[in-house]
């Protein structure tokens, strides 16, 4: 075993422990309806996880994701209420802007070498600020190709239910995994990640990858923000605010190194299967405070950057020992 | 390492092993908003007593203001297959599909003190207050208390345009119509706050000759009154002698007012929505009664002759 495959073994096995504990505490947690639950609940937080998973890798961060995911609900749901756009019309619409809007953050940080923190802040505010310009109001989304959607899924046995926006976020994760280890711009990301001297010497053209993975994120931002519409038929200014830290701390837990150039898009899977997990115990409980889950992420987070620094530690001294090994 | 991941995994199923409850004849899982007021927490600490005086295993999720969190909630509990669901939605939209799982996994929703837009046959009731009737009841008490003599009153409204400062000031305006002794002078907003409360009082009294014009105070909400209050002693009047005043929510601390002479009447906004919910829903469990779509809260008034002291003891505990 490769000691990069470590952090994503920690969490298979944490998550597999966890689910047991559950499972013998409430034996309904081992239902089609819990796991169907996972799937469609975490949706929006899968989709947006996965271009913070890139983002992530290539040594960056995007923290306007939360905010491009309120931006589009709000902007396909004042767009039905107040024209007669077909919702596919709309959705292109929708994923044209956030994907410009996610470039154009890129271009920035490329550019005018500006870190990503400070120019994905402001992308954060800019996004809940347009979305707030939009409509302060819920807007409620009525339109019978909404109703198609959501009448679209997939019964399983047992009364769970894969609904489409499931589905979609499994097969954003299929895609993603292929774009991670099978493209020439996923070998580019993994580059970037590693240190962007190394990779201009590798020969990476790093405009045109820091623009694409910032213009990914804005897209499947966006993508998220069309599922959050679908997941509760409406367009709110207010919503999915915060967001963008629980992609983070999917990918953290995912095993992703937050320095870049480490990690694994089928992780970020599991992160955030383990947040929603941790969610359904309490609610199943029904005694604990809500805010527990914010203490177990905290933790296991901690966790993970223990994990990620006893890593790089342990690989360091293995050189270390392999070179003198060598003088001798 | 791999020990330690364990470790943290664990904290959280802890507390709960102990914890666990004791199986009843009911599970009821409640989705709450958060804790943004007084009222709010108060209504939780209700709800978790009337269930346990019941017997009802109630699951309490906390969605933090967040919709989505809501619907998470609602779903688990589906899964987890509770007797029935109490909600108190957060948004009006957005509820349908969820609620309609609900319905097809044949368990009753009652929405709590706030309703949806969703159709009324995916959930069982809504308990709900008349937020119109409260301002009612206010208008009532102040016509049977001033009588013939002429009454100007001044009116501390809500923030602007929120559905209760609308609807206070409609209901009071309704129960004040007809008697020509009463009228409305000044009226601006508080903002439901006591320091606004204080500052637009102080700027009424200032306008109304120190005072000495204003007969009566309508506030949309304890907490102005307080302040109003607070406005009035310092202009040298007495609150509750010299200018009359009446407010909606009986906070705990209005209490305290009334029993000092200082406020004259309150109207509740119970934070009791889970009694009638819970009665309607054993009935419904139980003897198959379905209950009316709308199931309204008593908007009980509150004087000086009321043991005000022994209110707000039964009161202050409840989290407000």
């Amino acid at each position: 075993m490769k000691s990069r495959h470590l952090p994503l073994m920690a969490t298979i096995l944490i998550f597999i422990l966890a689910y047991v504990l559950c499972y013998m505490q409430f034996p309904a947690m081992l239902s089609t309806r819990v796991i169907g639950n996972l799937l469609t609940d975490n949706a929006f937080l899968g989709i947006t996880a996965v271009g913070m998973t890139f983002v992530i890798l290539s040594g960056g961060i995007d923290l306007s994701v939360g905010s491009v995911i309120a931006f589009t609900s709000i902007f396909v749901a004042v767009l039905l209420a107040g024209t007669g756009l077909h919702p596919l019309a709309v959705f292109a619409l929708a994923l044209a802007i956030t994907t410009l809007f996610g470039a154009a953050m890129g271009a920035v940080i490329h550019y005018l070498e500006m870190p990503p923190f400070i120019v994905t802040l402001a992308g954060m505010f800019l996004a809940r600020g347009m979305a707030f310009v939009l409509s302060i109001d819920s807007i409620p989304v009525v339109h019978p190709f909404y109703d198609t959607l959501q009448s679209l899924y997939w019964r399983m046995p047992g009364g769970g239910r894969l609904t489409l926006i499931g589905g979609l976020m499994l097969l954003v994760f299929i895609l993603g995994v292929l774009a991670a280890h099978r493209t020439r711009f996923g070998a580019n990301v993994y580059a970037l990640g590693g240190g962007a001297a190394t990779a201009r010497l590798m020969g990476v053209a790093l405009g045109r990858t820091t623009i694409g993975i910032y213009a990914l994120s804005g897209f499947l931002a966006g993508l998220s923000g069309i599922v959050f519409s679908l997941y509760t038929t409406a367009g709110y200014s207010l919503s999915a605010v915060g967001v963008e830290l629980d992609a983070i701390a999917a990918v953290v837990i995912g095993g992703t190194l937050l320095t870049g150039g480490s990690g694994f898009v089928a992780g970020t899977f599991i992160g955030v299967l383990i947040m929603g997990l941790i969610q359904t115990y309490i609610i199943f409980d029904g005694t604990l405070s809500s805010w527990w889950t914010k203490i177990v992420i905290g933790v296991l987070l901690f966790v993970f950057i223990l994990l990620q620094k006893g890593i790089l530690w342990l690989s360091h001294k293995r050189a270390t020992t392999l070179e003198h090994a060598h003088g001798s | 390492m791999f020990f330690k991941s364990v470790l943290a995994g664990a904290t959280m199923l802890a507390s709960a092993v102990f914890g666990a409850t004791a199986a009843s004849a009911l599970t009821v899982g409640f989705s709450q908003i958060g804790s943004e007021s007084g009222w709010r927490a108060a209504e939780t600490t209700v709800t978790k007593q009337e269930a346990e005086r019941r017997g009802i295993d109630l699951k309490f999720a906390d969605a933090q203001q967040k919709q989505e969190n809501q619907i998470k909630a609602l779903r688990s509990f589906i899964a987890q297959g509770v007797d029935a669901i109490l909600l108190a939605p957060v948004v009006e939209t957005g509820w349908e599909s969820v609620l309609e799982e609900a319905k097809d996994a044949e368990i009753p929703v009652i929405l709590l003190d706030r309703t949806v837009s969703a159709s009324d046959d995916l959930y069982l009731t809504a308990v709900t207050s008349d937020l119109v009737h409260e301002g009612r009841v206010a208008g009532q008490w102040l016509v049977e208390n001033v009588g013939d003599r002429a009454c100007n009153i001044v009116e501390l409204q809500g923030t602007t345009g929120s559905s209760p400062a609308i609807a206070r000031k409609k209901g009071f305006e309704e129960a004040i119509a007809g008697h020509d002794n009463l009228k409305i002078i000044r009226s601006q907003t508080g903002d439901f706050t006591r320091t606004k409360g204080k500052e637009v009082m102080e700027s009424f009294l200032k306008a109304e000759n120190g005072g000495a014009n204003i007969c009566a105070l309508y506030a949309h909400n304890d907490d102005m009154a307080l302040g109003a209050i607070q406005a009035i002693k310092e202009a040298g009047l007495k609150p509750g002698e010299d200018i009359l005043v009446v407010s909606i929510d009986a906070v705990p601390d209005i209490f305290k007012a009334l029993d000092a002479g200082e406020a004259n009447a309150t109207v509740e906004l119970t934070p009791n929505m889970a009694g009638p919910a819970f009665d309607a829903l054993e009935a419904y469990l139980n003897d198959g009664v379905v209950p009316p779509k709308w199931i309204q809260t008593e908007s009980k008034l509150y004087t000086q002759a009321d043991d005000p002291m022994k209110v707000y003891e039964e009161k202050k505990n409840l989290g407000y």
